[in-house]
């Protein structure tokens, strides 16, 4: 390789995310603040509630990122990004872009009413939830966001989760919010186009990014970007957007769709699923995709 | 992005504290890359400059220097994730020397 | 000028010459007029704020605090129940240093339902770090919200403003409306040094480990023990400018006094009417009302109590298995002083039964006719 050659780089340099913070090897949720900061840019201010991140950042009184944050109670990310918007708005500054940043327990559970009632405002906001599909700060425990088959410290093998994860992304849709998208560690061009096109829209804009978690899931961190890939690849995790609570786009169309075996068969979690279990979930994923292609079509 | 290797703080009293719960000091004080049993080498001759270790790197701590990928074995856990998508195969894990 | 209004509309007006510049509220009964008067308010433009109606208390909290990192004034208002949901979010505030201001109207806890008045939705509130302020009269209220901003965003800790619920905040009474010119010079804007704003980005609240935790509280604390000073400083203050002083404490007739109640909120107006009579009959009779309940002001109650031959603390609410609250702090006040009175304690009006001119009677005759104040807790006016 020639040594003029310049390096390529497909998201933009700067760095807003330092190292020196505390996520674990192969941290999902890590790249995606990293991206959406790319995408957003220094003026923007943070609302996290308890999470990952709420530890990630590194302990009082340091922080590893370059934009403000506000460590805010479980439940209160999007009503406390709310009211953050409001106070800059009221001391001046309109242009900062206030992101309630919640992790999935934060957004399916407790922090699923703050967050509806922002939505149902209007609130000009993004809501981003980083979904690993538990409770992980805590050591494991299931939430909504948790899928059929899971094992997770609250979901043991000999009981583990056979309720269906939450649709938030519908239940967001039915707010009828100007903007909602799905995005995946893996897509990290398609995030961050994605978010700065959600940075000039006014009002309630929500995201739903699909970050692994090597803890949780019981699979090798290196194995982090390639799981996400699979899941976006296999419609586990489809990537869209839906404008104003209908008009629904598929950013990212399968030619090829992948069975999901191999992406389930790779993390620990999902050891125990006998071959029809796996079955099973196969027909949900293919049931959704068909939705969903159905919801494009209109 | 910030200064690497910031310094530690220390405060020697209540009073040096701001009221407030902010933050005074960045987080690079605190050098990651003692987390790492596998360390990322890369061969650079076979390197095509793509950038996509540097682009899925989480820490981050892959920087560009000179348009070359350069690991900061300051901060890097060893993940593994840039040698796992390095589409040239040139990053190779090999058990860091302790 | 003068106006006549009704408690919830002084805490409106108390909020609007504060200039508030985000207000997030529920509605509950019996605070609903303050928040719907600040919303016409907010959109006929005699006051500039966001008004955020949240859907619930804790989310009004949340957005308060939201707020005023971000350096904005802001004011809330609720009561009982909603209180009671904001629980967490009021350590937030106080631990977090936003000096919000907020209205509560004191109604009881259920089951069962009630919301009529008494004082064990504040006092549940009272070790999470905000100041409390009980209020007697409206004009009270609408002047007690502009100087609790005052203070607090000196000292940047949280302050609530309470008044019973219908026995003030739904009675009449003529206020005097201070000029906003006169009231912009007495509370300047909030102008807090740090803040949550991209060019000084910093993490709020992060993880804090033993090796910093107690230091940061017992900063809150040094704060919270200059309040007393400085609540007497901005009443002096206030009284200047507007004529009527703001205090720690209101002590009626209590200089020569031999016998005192010790009062708070609306009651404490009723007990004077029986102080009167009593002095009118030979009884040496007094009446400290507590205004200011946290910080609770030890220094002041000691002064006041010293001279005194008998006190009897009569609580509008009850910390089960104790005793009545203020009576608890008024006994703390004295303990170990030399030369204290004996304290009695009685348990009066829970659930919004009326504080009577013969509620106090029934008290004094109990007090009167004993030497030594026992651990008993009297309850007035309850059957047995
Ligand atoms: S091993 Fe992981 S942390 Fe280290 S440089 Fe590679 S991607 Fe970054
Ligand atoms: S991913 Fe591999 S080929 Fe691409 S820049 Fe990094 S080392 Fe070079």
């Amino acid at each position: 390789m020639k040594k003029e050659k310049k390096m390529t780089l497909t998201l933009p340099a700067e760095e807003l995310m330092a190292c020196g913070h505390l996520a674990c090897q192969g941290c999902g949720a890590t790249l995606a603040m990293r991206y959406m900061l790319k995408a957003l840019g220094q003026k923007t201010a943070l609302c996290i509630p308890a999470c990952c991140w709420a530890v990630i950042d590194g302990p009082y009184p340091y922080s590893s990122l370059d934009v403000p944050i506000y460590h805010c109670a479980f439940e209160t990310a999007a009503s406390t990004a709310t009211g953050v918007k409001a106070g800059l708005e009221m001391t001046g500054d309109s242009e900062t872009t206030v992101v309630a940043w919640a992790g999935d327990g934060g957004t399916f559970d407790i922090g699923l009413q703050a967050l509806s009632g922002a939505a149902e405002r209007n609130e000009d906001i993004i809501y981003v939830c980083y979904d690993n599909e538990a409770y992980m700060n805590t050591g494991i425990q299931r939430s909504s966001a948790t899928p059929y088959g899971a094992w997770t410290t609250t979901t043991p093998v000999k009981h583990f989760k056979t309720r269906p994860k939450k649709d938030i992304v519908a239940i967001m849709a039915a707010h009828r919010i100007p903007y909602i998208a799905t995005a995946s560690i893996s897509h990290p061009e398609d995030f961050v186009k994605k978010m700065r096109k959600a940075k000039d829209i006014k009002g309630t804009r929500f995201f739903h990014v699909y970050a692994p978690c090597p803890t949780g899931w019981k699979s090798r961190p290196e194995d982090t970007v390639k799981l996400a890939r699979m899941a976006v690849q296999n419609a586990y995790f489809p990537l869209c957007e839906i404008e104003d609570g209908d008009k629904v786009t598929l950013n990212l169309k399968l030619k090829d769709k992948k069975p999901v075996n191999d992406y389930i068969r790779i993390q620990g979690r999902f050891r125990h699923l006998t071959e029809a279990q796996v079955a099973s979930i196969q027909a949900e994923v293919d049931a959704r995709w068909e939705r969903l292609l159905k919801n494009c079509a209109v | 992005m910030r200064e690497k290797k910031a310094k530690k703080i220390v405060f020697n009293s209540a009073e040096e504290m701001p009221t407030m719960i902010a933050s005074v000091g960045s987080q690079t004080h605190n050098l990651t890359g003692a987390w790492r049993n596998i360390r990322p080498e890369i061969d650079l001759a076979k390197c095509l400059k793509c950038g996509i270790c540097w682009k899925f790197c989480p820490e981050p701590s892959i920087d560009i220097v000179d348009e070359w990928p350069v690991v900061d074995y300051d901060y890097c856990k060893g993940c593994g994730i840039c040698a796992e998508e390095c589409p040239a195969k040139c990053i190779v894990m090999v058990e860091e020397r302790k | 000028m003068k106006k006549v209004m009704m408690g919830n509309h002084a805490l409106s007006y108390g909020a609007m010459l504060s200039r508030s510049q985000v207000i997030a509220a529920y509605p509950i009964t019996p605070q609903t007029q303050v928040v719907e008067l600040l919303s016409e308010m907010c959109a006929d433009g005699t006051l500039d704020a966001r008004f955020i109606k949240v859907e619930s208390e804790h989310s009004a909290m949340a957005a308060c605090i939201g707020a005023s990192v971000a350096g904005a004034r802001a004011f809330t208002a609720t009561s009982s129940q909603g209180l009671a949901l904001m629980h967490e979010m009021l350590h937030w505030a106080a631990g977090g240093r936003h000096p919000i201001v907020m209205g509560n109207i004191n109604r009881s806890m259920a089951p069962g339902w009630s919301i009529w008045t008494d004082q064990n939705d504040s006092l549940s509130e009272r070790d999470t770090g905000w100041m409390q302020y009980y209020c007697a009269s409206n004009q009270e209220v609408l002047d007690t919200v502009i100087q609790a901003f005052k203070v607090s965003e000196r000292l940047m800790i949280p302050g609530m403003v309470i008044l019973d619920a219908f026995a003030l905040s739904h009675t009449y009474e003529v206020v005097d409306v201070p000029d906003q010119a006169a009231v912009d010079k007495y509370l300047p804007p909030f102008k807090p040094a740090i803040r949550l704003t991209p060019s000084d980005p910093r993490a709020f609240g992060g993880l804090t480990g033993a090796e910093h935790y107690m230091e940061l509280r017992y900063k809150l604390q040094k704060d919270m023990e200059k309040a007393p000073a400085l609540i007497e400083e901005t009443g002096r203050e206030f009284e200047k400018i507007f004529g009527r002083n703001l205090g720690l404490v209101d002590a009626y007739r209590c200089d020569d006094a031999d016998f005192v109640f010790v009062t708070s909120g609306t009651a404490g107006f009723t007990a004077r009417v029986v102080v009167d009579e009593f002095r009118k009959s030979g009884l040496k009779a007094g009446n400290l009302r507590i205004k200011v309940f946290r910080p609770f002001p030890f220094a002041k109650v000691r002064e006041v109590l010293k001279k005194v031959k008998k006190a009897a603390v009569v609580d509008r609410n009850c910390s089960y298995g104790a005793h009545g609250i203020f009576y608890q702090e008024v006994k703390s006040a004295l303990y170990g002083e030399a030369g204290m009175p004996p304290v009695f304690g009685y348990i009066a009006g829970l659930g919004g039964r009326d504080i009577t001119t013969d509620s106090f009677k029934e008290v004094a005759a109990h007090a009167l006719a004993k030497d030594k104040a026992d651990e008993e807790i009297v309850w007035i006016g309850v059957k047995k």
